[in-house]
């Protein structure tokens, strides 16, 4: 029998009040075994205080095909940063 | 280095005129440092390259913990001990990245266990030495995670996403590794005659495999050429092993040992030391398998993974049955 566990793609929440990052993949048969791998895998040096596992079957990404379709929107509404709207010297505060 | 002489599979390097549009594109986007990530569009040799080199450079990590793994037991004192298994353990971590790393690119973790395990992709030719002394463990810390780390920076910057995030999370680590190895030197060396001897014994031994790490000359290799063009290979082998010399002279210096070169010396016209000639044919038949612990190095994988089959199977079944029983009470 050479039936491989499944893959699962790790996130690690650090100390500083940041979002769960994606730090890496490991396999193990389930999210329990997942999670205590992790541990020794991606936080053996303080990395984390929190760890998410998802079974990398279950993400679901969006394709390099669609990159122009869905970003290049974006691109022409420079007005949406603030930096669009100089504002005189001489305002403070904002 | 942790990967040697990758093929990529190329005989020659093509040039713009030879290559198809998306080529051209895949290669415009290397130039400009836009890192290449698993699912866009990349060309069959260099996805077939880098799962050669990542696999190489995990497999080297695995093999390498058992020269260590061979002191654990033995370790002078408790804290050696700890911090000894704690560096075996970073480099089992380091396998497990890599490992990572290539299955992106649609490799499985099984098929490549099999490459290894059929000899058919090799490991780096330094952990086919013995560690024969406790001098060796500091040896092996000091140059060989110290030629690590020459080789791993640069490939922080590869075009490989994956393959670049790894290294980082690796250089961060390795740089423990290569201090605790020279802390082991000086112990050695401010202690007592026989210490030191052996301090010398281990460097007499590990000096010229150490150098070998970096791989054959430049001289003429297509390999180095494509790997170069597709920033999966950042600094030729010779001009890192060059950068090695010049750093440890000076580090073996201040332990009081002496580099087993008679050719060494420092070149001021150069700015670099002159060293000898490398031994390549002991080089090419420690890569053919013939190496002092070839054999055993292969034979312990095996053995590890194949006494472990039971266990991989009874762990699955397991997580079967729990989880069948709980959509059974949902």
């Amino acid at each position: 029998m050479s039936s491989e566990w499944p893959l699962w793609e790790i996130f690690i929440r650090s100390q500083h009040g940041l979002a769960h990052k994606h730090v890496g993949s490991l396999h193990a048969v389930d999210a329990q075994m997942a999670i205590r791998n992790a541990r020794d895998v991606y936080t053996r040096r303080n990395e984390g205080i929190s760890i998410w596992v998802a079974r990398s079957a279950d993400i679901h990404a969006s394709s390099p095909g669609d990159k122009e379709a869905l970003f290049e929107p974006s691109n022409d509404k420079v007005y949406r940063h603030p930096t669009f709207f100089p504002m005189p010297d001489d305002v403070k505060h904002i | 280095m942790y990967a040697q002489m990758v093929d990529t599979g190329v005989a020659k390097v093509r040039d713009v005129a030879e290559m198809t549009q998306e080529e051209r594109a895949f290669q415009d986007r290397i130039d400009a440092d836009v890192k290449v990530e698993p699912k866009d569009w990349m060309p069959d040799a260099y996805r077939r390259t880098l799962i050669r080199q990542i696999q190489q450079h995990a497999h080297s990590e695995i093999v390498g913990m058992l020269p260590e793994g061979n002191w654990i037991t033995r370790a002078p004192s408790l804290q050696r001990k700890a911090t000894l298994m704690a560096k075996v353990q970073d480099e089992g971590g380091h396998g497990l990245y890599l490992y990572c790393a290539a299955e992106t690119l649609g490799v499985s973790r099984d098929a490549m266990v099999a490459d290894l395990h059929a000899g058919k992709v090799k490991y780096s030719s330094i952990f086919n030495y013995p560690t024969l002394t406790w001098a060796d463990i500091g040896t092996i810390g000091w140059l060989v995670d110290g030629a690590a780390i020459m080789n791993q920076i640069p490939l922080c910057r590869c075009s490989f996403g994956p393959y670049a995030r790894a290294m980082i999370r690796v250089c961060k680590e390795e740089s423990f590794h290569q201090r605790q190895g020279y802390d082991i030197m000086l112990a050695l060396c401010r202690g007592t005659p026989e210490q030191k001897v052996m301090a010398q014994d281990a460097l007499n031994r590990w000096w010229w495999p150490s150098l070998m790490m970096f791989g054959p000359p430049d001289a003429a290799s297509v390999h180095s050429a494509q790997s170069a063009r597709w920033k999966i290979k950042l600094l030729s082998n010779d001009e890192l092993r060059q950068r090695f010399v010049d750093q440890t002279v000076p580090q073996a210096d201040y332990l009081g040992l002496k580099v087993p070169d008679d050719r060494l010396a420092w070149s001021a016209e150069r700015g670099h030391y002159d060293f000898g000639e490398i031994d390549w044919q002991e080089f090419h038949e420690v890569i053919k398998g013939n190496g002092p612990c070839n054999r055993e190095r292969m034979q312990t994988r095996i053995k590890a993974w194949e006494d472990g089959a039971w266990v991989r199977e009874a762990a699955l079944a397991h997580a079967e049955k729990h989880a069948a029983r709980e959509r059974q009470a949902a």
